[in-house]
């Protein structure tokens, strides 16, 4: 469970858009029909993408009437699950996974460029408006430590020097292509052997 | 005495790093849906008992015999429907197989998911993929809609007879609905919280239908072993142990990997051969995590000998979990590490029994206390205490998976916790600990 805060400055409607309803009726019938209520992971996801990655209070309320299920229900969900955003967070919303096999790797040093380029406090937006970061636990990339996820993205194999460029092409709006950042082929064992441990992040 | 490593023709997902193609097409040059219905021909009877011979335990972490658990599913269909779950919300910290599964083996898992169903009298199937994995999920999503068009799911897929369908169903972030039955709930549109066994999921699962849950692992290794016969996959490995497993290996090592080794290899050939050995050579060891964050560690002196199986793992109180193995030489902080994972089982508590929900964060904070040498002896008999507490005292085996690595941590590096730690002063000074609340969100002015 998580700290969460809902935003103080609330839409007052919500609507899917009608792209997102057409979605929204083809999700509903992965589920039996008297299971509506499957839907509301997916339809708060929907709801998410559609109002620039956070949901308001609004759309909890459409989500419930459009699954006919207690409005608390939903703000139970939408509470319970980290990666629903409850606030704005930034257009880059960059998340750091610090545990163990990436602390290890140096997520630490990760965590320190993110104070620095984006915002000294976690879940805030940089000073262009268009970054925020916050510390995550594990992201299932361990190999791949350290790594941080930007939107939908695993940035892979950093160290400070590629950290800090991923970062920058955040703030100019020209993010750098995902993937490792050590040139290696996904989870492959690497042939070039780095025997000094200092040229981790 | 030095095992051979496992021989090429033996390795089940040959695209383990996509070096040959993820898509239908070049799966299907690596055998991937051939004799499908051949082998559903042959019956349910006839998949189960092989899967059984194969001797296949479950790869999500207990290590539950898969036939087994198959053969729980009622053998008629009754009024309720049943239902197939796999179980892809990979979250342990040091696991990262099933990524590579559904990224670049997706096609083994879609067949696998089809023999399975059948085998339990399953017509639909639940994918549930952690939230994080995004381009994971649309990845298999891609798999699954390039199967519907070779008619290999759907009505009568794969001219067997039988109507099978899959969906994706994201999670958003809980680690808690790896749990099964937190899964179920997950899906069924609650909040994660594991319920009461039993009943058991396969009599009682998803919407109160027989239920089998599985991992993406242990779904998509067995059309190879259906193909290739129960006896090959029991050939592999040790008896009890048999087959082949995909081994994460992160942390202080040259060259972290996954692999797909044998089930039983030692250790210390796994990490020297693949990882390219620990990083400052094996000397400067000083603990391996075995088997993802909820296995108690080992030290030096066990990861000299210990093979990596459910068994010999068991025996020297660890465990083989989802062979996510974190390994941690001597430049590093062992009690920092491990306060480190205490905090994340402090965040992932579902909340619902109160020893694992203020335990966890109980621990958490005397470990910080221990990290920060501001700990007293008394402190860790506590500590000690509290994981005995935590354990077997909750519903789902979260509790265990929190208290197990700190037992580990105090069972084998005591020496080196007791010197950061100091005597309780003679004069208290009052320190203001609120146990029972949770002070992370104290020091947070927006709690």
């Amino acid at each position: 469970m998580t700290l969460k805060k809902i935003h103080d400055d609330q839409p007052k409607e919500f609507k899917f858009s009608s792209e997102n309803f057409k979605k929204a009726e083809e999700i509903l019938k992965r589920y039996p029909a008297e299971n509506k209520k499957s839907a509301v992971m997916p339809f708060l996801y929907l709801a998410q993408k559609q109002n620039s990655n956070w949901i308001p209070l609004a759309a909890m309320k459409y989500i419930a009437n459009f699954l006919s299920m207690p409005y608390i229900s939903v703000y139970e969900v939408a509470t319970f699950y980290t990666m629903y955003n409850l606030a704005p967070v930034g257009k880059y919303f960059v998340q750091v996974c610090t545990t163990t096999p990436c602390l290890i790797r140096g997520a630490d040093k990760i965590v320190r460029l993110c104070k620095e380029k984006i915002s000294p406090n976690e879940n805030e937006l940089s000073k262009e408006g268009s970054c925020s970061w916050m510390e995550v636990e594990c992201l299932g990339a361990c190999v791949n430590a350290p790594m941080i996820q930007i939107n939908d993205n695993y940035y892979e194999d950093l160290d400070e020097k590629s950290t800090k460029e991923v970062l920058e092409s955040l703030i100019k709006d020209k993010p750098l292509k995902p993937g490792s950042f050590r040139g290696r082929k996904n989870t492959a064992p690497e042939k070039k052997q780095i025997t000094n441990g200092e040229k981790h992040a | 005495m030095e095992k051979n490593m496992l021989k090429p023709e033996n390795k089940i997902f040959k695209n383990l790093y996509n070096q040959l193609g993820w898509e239908i097409d070049h799966a299907i040059k690596r055998d991937d849906w051939k004799d499908t219905k051949n082998i559903i021909s042959k019956g349910r009877e006839w998949i189960i008992n092989e899967v059984k011979t194969s001797e296949l335990r479950g790869r999500g972490g207990a290590g539950f015999s898969t036939g087994l658990k198959w053969s729980f599913a009622p053998k008629e269909v009754g009024s309720r429907p049943h239902y197939l779950v796999i179980n892809a919300d990979e979250s342990e910290p040091g696991t990262c197989k099933d990524r590579d599964i559904l990224r670049f083996e997706p096609q083994k898992l879609i067949e696998g998911c089809l023999i399975a169903g059948y085998a339990v009298n399953a017509h639909i199937c639940y994918i549930y993929i952690r939230g994080e994995y995004f381009n994971e999920g649309r990845r298999l999503q891609e798999a699954i809609d390039q199967a519907y068009e070779k008619n290999f799911l759907g009505k009568n897929a794969c001219s067997s007879g039988w109507d099978f369908d899959i969906h994706i169903h994201y999670g958003a972030g809980a680690y808690i609905c790896g749990e099964e039955t937190a899964l179920l709930e997950s899906i069924e549109g609650n909040k994660g919280q594991p319920r009461l066994k039993p009943p058991f999921p396969a009599l009682v699962g998803l919407y109160g239908c027989p239920t089998i849950v599985n991992n993406v692992e242990t779904i998509a290794v067995v059309p190879t072993i259906l193909r290739r016969g129960g006896k090959w996959f029991a050939s592999i490995g040790k008896p009890k142990n048999t087959g082949t497993k995909i081994f994460c290996i992160s942390g202080n090592v040259n060259s972290p990997c996954n692999v797909e080794e044998e089930m039983g290899i030692p250790l210390k050939e796994l990490i020297d051969k693949h990882a390219g050995g620990v990083v400052g050579g094996w000397e400067n060891l000083q603990a391996v995590i075995p088997g993802g964050s909820s296995m108690p560690l080992l030290p030096k002196k066990i990861c000299d000998t210990i093979t990596m199986d459910f068994d010999s793992l068991i025996e020297n109180k660890s465990g083989l979990g989802t062979a996510g193995i974190v390994v941690i030489n001597k430049d590093q902080d062992i009690i920092a590490c491990m306060a480190r994972i205490a905090r994340f089982y402090k965040h992932e508590s579902c909340g619902q029994c109160t020893p694992c929900r203020e335990g966890a964060g109980w621990m958490w904070r005397i470990l910080d206390r221990v990290v920060k040498r501001k700990a007293t002896f008394s402190d860790i008999d506590l500590l000690s205490d509290v994981t005995k507490q935590i354990e077997g005292h909750t519903i789902c085996a979260f509790g265990e998976g929190s208290a197990w690595p700190v037992q580990g941590l105090l069972r084998h590096f005591r020496k080196e916790i007791d010197s950061r730690c100091r005597d309780e002063p003679l004069i208290k000074k009052r320190t203001n600990n609120p146990y029972l609340v949770d002070q992370h969100l104290l020091e947070n002015k927006n709690a």
